[in-house]
């Protein structure tokens, strides 16, 4: 709106007054640029480059200390799909085990928060203290969070075990390793997602719920028919989120159970990582993030489709 | 809900979630014996800084304190480095007129939807060849790339009202004056939470620092826990001590700028 008021007032004072404006703009674009040069040497550098350098990576038998990076073409791709091949086994129990992750963690970090900032969302003393209690293991990092329940899941001297008098392999054995990584990532990150729920809440016109008030409907019906299309927008957001974060996973299964049993909690970042950043199979490990890219670009969609169907019922 | 019951739930929450961080604080000052004992008990007798003494040996191949002063620094660098050239870049996309503006805004934001495991093999081929593996440059400027600041100050910048830059204009200040004496100013809390939630992300990261530093005086806190995790394996007060020395300057962080980061993050959810 502002340029277009611009160009009129441009047109009805005269063509010195143009000459004049563009002049003005040209400075201003040399001084855009300047304002920009910082950050788009950061941005080209350590963003555009690598998005595009990865693919012509993964196009090599690339190991950086080597001379020789000989070209293999879409080599490192087709072997993801060849059964048989050096990467094919352990690719896709990566991406097994990334999947379990998600399939358990996403629903937990969907649910729980929520029924979090349901309580938060009261009016009562002392709201901002427990706010900041559900929050403050998010601002610890996950080595810190990892370290503290790999103690308490100790399966000989944690209390974990201790309190429910039994002897499990929390770390080391299937399917509790699961129960592990899943529970300690929602105790963990549940803080964000409460947080950005409890915006959403606050968000909901204090109206819409006297209206439902009038109307008789009771708190079930209220939560149903106001406060859940309420949150619609945030819910989207929080699902895609977590849903991303959760693929992203590896600091939990890099510390707590260092993939065991054998290999199967070790994530397709971790796998990504223990290829290209140990053993230096560059070509390799870079397909095999441009293909998890793609999945997760596959997945945001149909999580999308699925989201908007509910909007047109 | 019952008065009662919600109490109830609120104190049960409670516990659930301060207890482990309890439990770790009063480990480290335990004894190694004490720290496995069953029953186990929760206020250490003896109370001990046993747990403590080798992470202040600089030369042993845990140097704790080394890598705290390492985080500390790469954080505060991070910051600094992405507040103010997404500051710069953001007004420029926020409030100037230039040829290809809208192009490079699009590039930029488009970035924000790139998983960033796909620059972990090709920004460790550039930073090999700038030289920067195992040293702290690899932890404090590849992140600074990232959209999330300009795209956050910009926003802020928006919300701006525009008359008093106009003012300053026409009182005589250049572009330069007016960012500096009018903008900046006015975005403090914007600023601030910038600077907060990028010191957090970079203080906490760990993918990327447990592969590019090596050297044990070169680590950062998050990459050095995992190999204390290693050095000391049954001595839990050492590791706990370690755990609670990392969570110190992230607990004081939250305390003291917590409506910045709430607010941060609240935002950052909406808008996103």
């Amino acid at each position: 709106m502002a340029v277009q008021s611009d160009v009129q007032v441009a047109s009805a004072a005269g063509a010195a007054a143009l000459t004049r404006r563009s002049r003005a703009r040209k400075r201003n674009g040399l001084a855009a640029y300047l304002f920009l040069a910082p950050y788009l040497v950061l941005f080209l550098g350590f963003i555009a480059a690598p998005a595009i350098f990865g693919i012509w990576i993964s196009l090599h038998d690339y190991d950086f200390a080597l001379f020789y990076k000989p070209w293999v073409g879409l080599a490192n791709y087709t072997s993801l799909f060849t059964p048989g091949s050096r990467d094919f086994g352990n690719f896709w129990q990566a991406m097994k085990a990334t999947g379990i992750f998600t399939l358990f963690s996403v629903p937990c970090l969907v649910v729980v928060p929520l029924l979090i900032a349901l309580l938060l969302n009261r009016k009562f003393p002392g709201r901002t203290f427990f706010r900041a209690v559900f929050f403050l293991p998010y601002v610890l990092g996950v080595a810190v969070i990892g370290l503290l329940f790999r103690y308490m899941l100790d399966p000989n001297v944690g209390v974990v075990n201790y309190f429910l008098g039994a002897n499990i392999p929390w770390t080391t054995d299937l399917p509790w390793v699961w129960v592990s990584l899943v529970g300690m990532t929602v105790w963990w990150t549940l803080g964000f997602n409460a947080l950005i729920y409890l915006a959403g809440l606050t968000d909901i016109s204090p109206e819409l719920y006297e209206a439902a008030d009038m109307d008789g409907a009771n708190r079930w019906q209220q939560f149903a028919n106001v406060t859940l299309p309420g949150l619609r927008q945030v819910m989207v957001f929080v699902v895609t989120t977590t849903i991303l974060a959760s693929a992203n996973m590896f600091g939990q299964y890099f510390i707590l159970t260092k993939g065991a049993p054998g290999t199967a909690t070790r994530t397709i970042i971790g796998y990504i990582a223990d290829e290209g950043l140990r053993s230096f199979r560059m070509g390799a490990a870079a397909a095999m993030s441009y293909v998890f890219a793609i999945v997760l670009l596959l997945v945001s969609l149909v999580n999308f489709k699925v989201f908007n169907r509910g909007d047109a019922s | 809900m019952g008065k009662l019951l919600f109490g109830l739930t609120l104190g049960i929450l409670t516990l659930v979630f301060l207890g482990p961080l309890l439990w770790m604080f009063l480990t480290s000052f335990k004894t190694a014996e004490g720290a496995t004992s069953i029953p186990p008990v929760w206020i250490p007798n003896p109370a001990t800084t046993a747990g403590y003494a080798p992470l202040a040996n600089t030369s042993s191949e845990t140097p704790v304190i080394r890598w705290f002063i390492n985080s500390l620094l790469a954080g505060a660098a991070n910051a600094v480095l992405v507040t103010a050239t997404a500051a710069l870049a953001a007004y420029a996309l926020a409030r100037l007129d230039f040829p290809g503006k809208k192009f490079m805004f699009g590039m930029i934001i488009s970035t924000l939807f790139i998983p960033s495991f796909l620059f972990l093999i090709p920004n460790y081929i550039i930073i090999n060849s700038l030289g920067w593996l195992d040293t702290l440059w690899a932890v404090i400027v590849p992140s600074a790339g990232g959209a999330f600041g300009v795209f956050f100050l910009r926003q802020f910048f928006l919300s701006l009202p525009a008359e008093l830059e106009e003012a300053a204009a026409i009182d005589g200040a250049n572009l330069w004056s007016t960012f500096f004496r009018v903008v900046l100013p006015l975005s403090k809390p914007g600023l601030a939470t910038l600077l907060v939630l990028s010191f957090l992300t970079n203080y906490n990261d760990f993918l990327w620092p447990v592969f590019v530093l090596f050297s044990p005086g070169n680590l950062t806190l998050p990459a050095g826990l995992s190999i204390l995790q290693g050095a000391f394996t049954i001595n839990y007060p050492v590791v706990m001590a370690g755990a609670v020395i990392a969570s110190v300057p992230a607990i004081i962080l939250f305390v003291v700028a917590q409506r910045s980061i709430v607010e941060g993050v609240s935002r950052s959810g909406l808008k996103g």
